[in-house]
């Protein structure tokens, strides 16, 4: 029995003097938890919405001010044509779209009943959904209310569409987030495990005394995974639209030019990640928490942003997958060409340079 | 040994990390065709000066030749002709015995013909032509640091730098590694090694015995016997290291 004890305490030595299993054990449950508590919310705050009021008169004002007064919508633009409801979707901030009919206010005292259309940006389909719900549950709400004391009842009729994804199919929005995810994981992960077995094989020196040079072997290491990751996108998207009917709007050469952007990004990730790792475990662990754990849940691959407590928002900034899915989402769902998405794009140059320019500069202090 | 040649040429070489002095004051030569033993306690500096002569890093200060060229200036040049063979060997355990070779020699420059002609005599001669198109993995140890020495060597370097590259190999092993030294070395490559077993100093031309950074001692090993009274390299370097300074 004293024997089987000794063991014990050695086991417990392990554990509290290993900075890693102690992480694991006491960090994790406590992060997932805040974590998965504030990102997986179904309520609707503050969601930009624009109205096309054709009639303005009491009855749209008053509707247009129970929806503002809500907490749940927020008025942030008024249109003034049926034209200017697509540019509005495709800026991206702009999620829902209330459309009165001319003589709205005349309809629904005169004739007994008046529409009133409800527009969604669906490429986040359940949030769309959600979105119809509490716009319908407050049009009823006051449906009833103008309906007191009244025989014959007034009627508002909504009529809904949505833009980008009419059959609501959730595949829509799961095709970028998987890009997204796949591309991290064989080009960032797979690169920095590749470049710390060279390292902890100790097979690293070797190849710095030949006569290779520095850029050649980084280059040499990162080749075949850009190719790879490249007909992996080319899959991806080719299954998405052949298999699942997801569609590619606007134009084939800009989304796949704007992956490569996105490889080159998460390849520099993948070097970084090599240069602050001794093994492949490191190199692994750090890959996966650092970057597939954020790029699931904090890139609104799944979980949509808007929902989350403002930190976790702001930390969803400097999570590159966040921008490259606004970018495919846009290109492939919503057929926008450059104009919509430079200032994304430019994000993802601006982190791809950053990180290749620390990584060389770690590179070299290493050398020294 | 061509004592009129030197291929390594060491003055007053300093290396400094912040402010721990790893190598001080070292000054040395190599000749043609020399095997040369670098000897010294684990922290002592061997290690790093090895470094410094292959261009893995910079000194930071002192004047250094290698196999005629400046380590501060002429860097590229001097990693095309040297070889190098490191203590966790040098081989891809993946790939097989040819792939290697072919791929280390390839890195050095030279043609699919000549690669080929040559791999297939060295594997005769070391007897493995059965395993050409084994995996390394599949191979016991002796048998890879063999191969991992010769690939160092397939290029024809001037210098060859070797570091402890005979751990963990039982001693008839052991021999016949350095059968494949002394066949270099008569065949006018120079041959640095770094190694603890005493008994492999012996093997040496001459022998430079490093101490908490300097070198304490170099000479053949018949000379520090003499010098020190000593019955073999042991003692030698047993009187040498207990001067140290540092404590483990």
């Amino acid at each position: 029995m004293k024997r089987f004890i000794g063991f014990l305490k050695k086991e417990f030595y392990h554990i509290f003097r290993d900075k890693r299993s102690m992480l694991i054990l006491f960090g994790m449950p406590i992060v997932q938890l805040l974590l998965f508590g504030f990102v997986i919310t179904n309520d609707l705050k503050d969601v930009k919405m624009a109205v096309l009021d054709h009639s303005k008169d009491e009855y749209t004002s008053e509707i247009i001010n129970k929806i503002s007064s809500s907490g749940y919508f927020k008025l942030v633009e008024n249109l003034d044509g049926i034209n200017q409801v697509d540019a509005a979707f495709r800026k991206g901030e702009i999620k829902v779209v209330l459309v009165f009919e001319s003589e709205f206010g005349k309809n629904l005292v005169k004739g007994s009943k008046a529409s009133v259309q409800i527009l969604t940006d669906a490429s986040e389909p359940n949030m769309a959904s959600l979105e119809v719900n509490y716009l319908q549950g407050i049009l009823q709400n006051y449906n009833i209310e103008i309906n007191r004391g009244k025989t014959i009842p007034n009627q508002i009729i909504p009529q809904t569409r949505m833009y980008f994804n009419p059959d609501m199919e959730s595949v829509y929005m799961f095709v970028p987030g998987i890009m997204a995810t796949i591309l991290m994981l064989v080009s960032a992960m797979m690169t920095s495990i590749s470049i710390a077995r060279e390292k902890e094989m100790g097979t690293m020196e070797i190849l710095l005394v030949s006569p290779l040079l520095p850029w050649q072997i980084i280059l040499g290491k990162v080749t075949p995974y850009l190719i790879l990751s490249f007909i992996n996108a080319l899959v991806i998207v080719g299954m998405g639209y052949f298999v699942f009917g997801v569609p590619v709007l606007g134009s084939f050469a800009l989304l796949m030019a704007e992956s490569v952007l996105f490889i080159l990004l998460a390849l520099s990730l993948g070097i970084f990640i090599s240069t602050v790792s001794d093994s492949q475990q490191v190199a692994m662990m750090l890959s996966m928490f650092a970057l597939m754990l954020p790029t699931i849940l904090l890139s609104g691959f799944i979980f949509p942003l808007r929902n989350m407590p403002l930190p976790l928002q702001a930390i969803s900034h400097i999570i590159p997958p966040r921008w490259f899915i606004v970018i495919i989402k846009n290109i492939m769902l919503k057929g926008t060409g450059f104009e919509f998405v430079w200032k994304e794009t430019l994000i993802l140059i601006g982190m791809t340079a950053g990180f290749i320019g620390l990584s060389v500069k770690k590179f070299k202090i290493r050398l020294e | 040994m061509n004592t009129n040649k030197k291929v390594i040429s060491v003055r007053n070489l300093f290396k400094k990390f912040g402010s721990f002095t790893a190598n001080k004051n070292l000054s040395f030569d190599v000749y043609q065709g020399e095997i040369f033993g670098f000897l010294g306690a684990n922290g002592a500096g061997k290690t790093t000066a090895m470094k410094i002569l292959c261009g893995l890093s910079y000194p930071t200060s002192g004047e250094i030749m290698v196999a005629g060229l400046d380590v501060y200036k002429q860097r590229e040049e001097l990693k095309r002709n040297i070889g190098y063979m490191s203590q966790k060997f040098s081989l891809y355990e993946d790939l097989t015995v040819f792939e290697n070779i072919r791929f280390y020699a390839g890195i050095y420059g030279m043609s699919s013909k000549e690669i080929k002609s040559k791999s297939d005599d060295l594997l005769q001669k070391l007897d493995l032509v059965h395993a050409k198109n084994k995996r390394i993995g599949e191979l016991p140890l002796g048998w890879k640091q063999k191969l991992a020495f010769s690939v160092a060597i397939f290029h024809n370097p001037e210098i060859v730098f070797l570091d402890e590259p005979t751990g963990g190999v039982d001693p008839v092993t052991r021999r016949q590694f350095w059968d494949l030294i002394y066949e270099a070395s008569r065949n006018g490559i120079t041959v640095f090694v770094t190694t603890h077993y005493m008994d492999e100093a012996e093997y040496c031309n001459r022998v430079s015995i490093m101490v908490d950074g300097r070198i304490e001692a170099l000479d053949t090993p018949e000379g520090l016997k003499n010098q020190f009274k000593a019955k073999d390299m042991d003692e030698v370097f047993l009187r040498l290291a207990r001067k140290s300074n540092y404590q483990e």
